[in-house]
């Protein structure tokens, strides 16, 4: 195709305009590391933190603290009966040990931590008082890359951004040049519609290759985040992801004839998939009547087929489901929004 | 040179309860640059919008270069260029950039700096939209008009809200389109920009046209050639209008914000009879001055109001 081509000048002017922007440059390349690192963080990896244990003071307290002080799970301390019931109404002790015969132990049956914390204590408390273990026994500890909360959360940024930057560079690109009466300028022109829109479909295939590689990248190099399955495969759910997209920005942008207006139904668009289609956490925590609903979710089924691909290796056969649901509506959102679309 | 590059006829278009354009008759010859006059809201944004295949129009016919709109969209899209009234281009593309996607539209019309030459943008060829002066902004909407080398030039308010140089400037990029023999449609609430511009013009009002013809016709049509507007000291009555309409060859008397003008054929003849006038009755002036008439005048003469309403 000639450089002077229409199409080839059409989807430049996109390109350009998208990376003369510094804040679109910053909310899809910086953002998502930002958010990655902050979370990585707060949900690290770390050893189980040892279990408050109170003692209630008494007949025996002391002596059955001196045996528990050696128990590496717990951190025990004594404490006046009306403290430690306060402490475990508001949790700071999972678990209240009354001495005396037999001994009691006081907890919330609904909290697990008290569940462990009961466990681990009645554990030492019995071996303090001299039960030996019937079998011998040999831990293995393992941190397997793939389970840990980053593995799964990269994937689901990733979909994410696929969604931000479909949805808003699109729709919100058409949008403003509907209010800067671009529009209708560029209809005044012989310029063929079908090469306007198919500009914003070819732009966006360079922006995703860009946006995945530099996740992915970003992600496997300062995580360790694993990468199981076939590029082709991956890139073949990026691209259906990044097309729905922007099909469904189209289509809310085909008659919006107002910044704000469009600002309003993408958020109203978005929100509901940030929370429902498992970005942060899985969306197997929802009740199961909602799950066919979750599972036609565009952004479910992108989250769900990046994930499978990056962390279980699976190949296109087994996505076919995801990829379906992707498909239509990235055909759907495209037709309707040809058929509705306002170009004055 | 010769024909017509734009009819239309009984050009009707309501938008609710507005009607914008009330049955409008124009035609536009080849080669000539035709102003459309009027003040703001006078419909002359939406005849120019349905010219230029925008809007469709009620009622009424438009032929554009011998061809119809809905018939012929894309050969006649290919032929003119347009600017319109509001269009902001985008911000982060440079002067370059822009008229090269403009220009990737046409199948032919000038290289790109060709263009950039014709509206003296060649040393910003390299600067974003974002940068310029609206001058030139508005030299660069009309490089995107004449990138396809068209036969007809639209222009709505090309000069609204420029610096006076700006304007010179703009006019210049006009008048070489016209001198090489381009069609200009021209809309303008300005009478100097009409007058200097324009071969023949329409005066548009409350969407239809209420005076047709060349500037100096129109002007003409006054019966006089001059204006003589006088400011009378604070609590002094002016003279009343049967005496100054006596005076020699005053045609017609207005009043207007504590302001008087007269218009007049020969200047020569009836300043020095006003000013006697004037005096005889012990009247002392402020101000006082003379133009030659213009369409403005015309303007108010045939509306009773000025082109813009200040």
């Amino acid at each position: 195709m000639r450089a002077h081509h229409p199409l080839v000048q059409l989807t430049l002017a996109r390109f350009r305009e998208f990376f003369r922007q510094p804040e679109t440059v910053s909310w899809v390349f910086a953002f998502p590391i930002l958010l990655a690192v902050a979370l990585g963080i707060a949900f690290r990896n770390r050893p189980p933190d040892r279990v408050r244990v109170a003692i209630q003071a008494g007949a025996g307290a002391d002596s059955l603290a001196a045996r528990l002080a050696g128990a590496q799970a717990l951190r025990v301390e004594v404490l006046d009966s009306a403290i430690a019931a306060a402490r475990l109404r508001t949790g700071r002790v999972a678990l209240v040990i009354v001495p005396g015969e037999p001994v009691v132990y006081r907890f919330d049956s609904t909290r697990t931590e008290s569940h462990v914390a009961r466990l681990v204590a009645d554990d030492e408390v019995q071996r303090a008082y001299g039960r030996r273990d019937a079998r011998a026994i040999r831990e293995v500890k393992i941190t397997e890359k793939g389970a840990r909360y980053i593995d799964f959360l990269l994937p689901g940024l990733l979909g994410m951004n696929l969604m931000g930057t479909g949805m808003w560079g699109v729709g919100f690109a058409v949008v403003n040049m509907r209010v800067r009466k671009l529009l209708k300028r560029l209809v005044a022109s012989p310029m063929r519609h079908s090469h306007f829109l198919v500009s914003f479909a070819l732009a966006r295939l360079a922006t995703v290759a860009l946006e995945v590689t530099f996740l992915i990248g970003a992600g496997m190099l300062i995580f360790g985040v694993p990468f199981r399955g076939s590029v082709v495969a991956f890139a073949v759910v990026a691209l259906a992801g990044a097309l729905a997209f922007s099909g469904l920005g189209l289509l809310i942008a085909s008659r919006t004839q107002t910044e704000e207006g469009v600002n309003g139904l993408m958020n109203l668009v978005m929100m509901p998939m940030w929370i429902l289609s498992g970005t942060f956490f899985s969306a197997a925590n929802f009740p199961d009547v909602m799950q066919p609903f979750i599972k036609v979710l565009p952004l479910t089924a992108l989250n769900d087929a990046l994930r499978a691909v990056m962390l279980d290796g699976t190949g296109l056969a087994a996505l076919a489901f995801p990829l379906v649901v992707l498909v239509a509506w990235m055909v759907a959102t495209f037709t309707v929004a040809l058929k509705i679309f306002r170009w004055l | 040179m010769g024909g017509s590059a734009i009819i239309c006829r009984g050009l009707v278009k309501r938008y609710k309860d507005v009607v914008a354009v009330a049955g409008l008759d124009l035609e536009v010859r080849s080669g000539e640059c035709f102003g459309l006059l009027g003040p703001n809201g006078a419909g002359k944004t939406t005849t120019v919008e349905i010219l230029e295949g925008l809007i469709a129009p009620d009622e009424g016919e438009v032929e554009v270069l011998g061809m119809r709109w809905a018939s012929d969209d894309h050969a006649i899209r290919e032929r003119i260029g347009v600017q319109l009234q509001e269009t902001k281009l985008a911000d982060k593309l440079t002067v370059e950039e822009i008229v090269t996607l403009f220009r990737s539209f046409y199948r032919r019309g000038h290289a790109v700096d060709e263009v950039l030459d014709i509206v003296q943008l060649g040393e910003k060829r390299k600067t974003w939209v974002s940068r310029l002066s609206g001058g030139q902004r508005q030299r660069l909407a009309i490089a995107c008009a004449l990138v396809s080398d068209p036969d007809i030039l639209f222009l709505d308010e090309p000069t609204t809200g420029l610096d006076p140089q700006s304007r010179r400037q703009l006019w210049d990029v006009v008048a070489a389109f016209r001198a090489r023999g381009g069609t200009i449609l021209l809309t303008t609430h300005y009478m100097d920009e009409a007058e200097r511009l324009c071969d023949r013009v329409a005066v548009v009002d409350h969407g239809k046209t209420i005076a047709f013809g060349t500037p100096k016709e129109l002007i003409a049509s006054l019966g006089a050639e001059h204006v003589i507007e006088f400011a009378l000291q604070e609590g002094q009555a002016p003279p009343e209008d049967a005496a100054l309409l006596a005076l020699p060859g005053v045609h017609e008397v207005r009043a207007n914000a504590g302001r008087t003008t007269l218009t007049v054929e020969e200047l020569h003849r009836s300043l020095p009879a006003v000013i006697a006038e004037l005096q005889r009755r012990g009247l002392g002036m402020t101000e006082l001055s003379t133009h030659h008439a213009t369409l403005e005048d015309l303007f108010l003469h045939l509306t009773g109001r000025h082109l813009r309403d200040e």
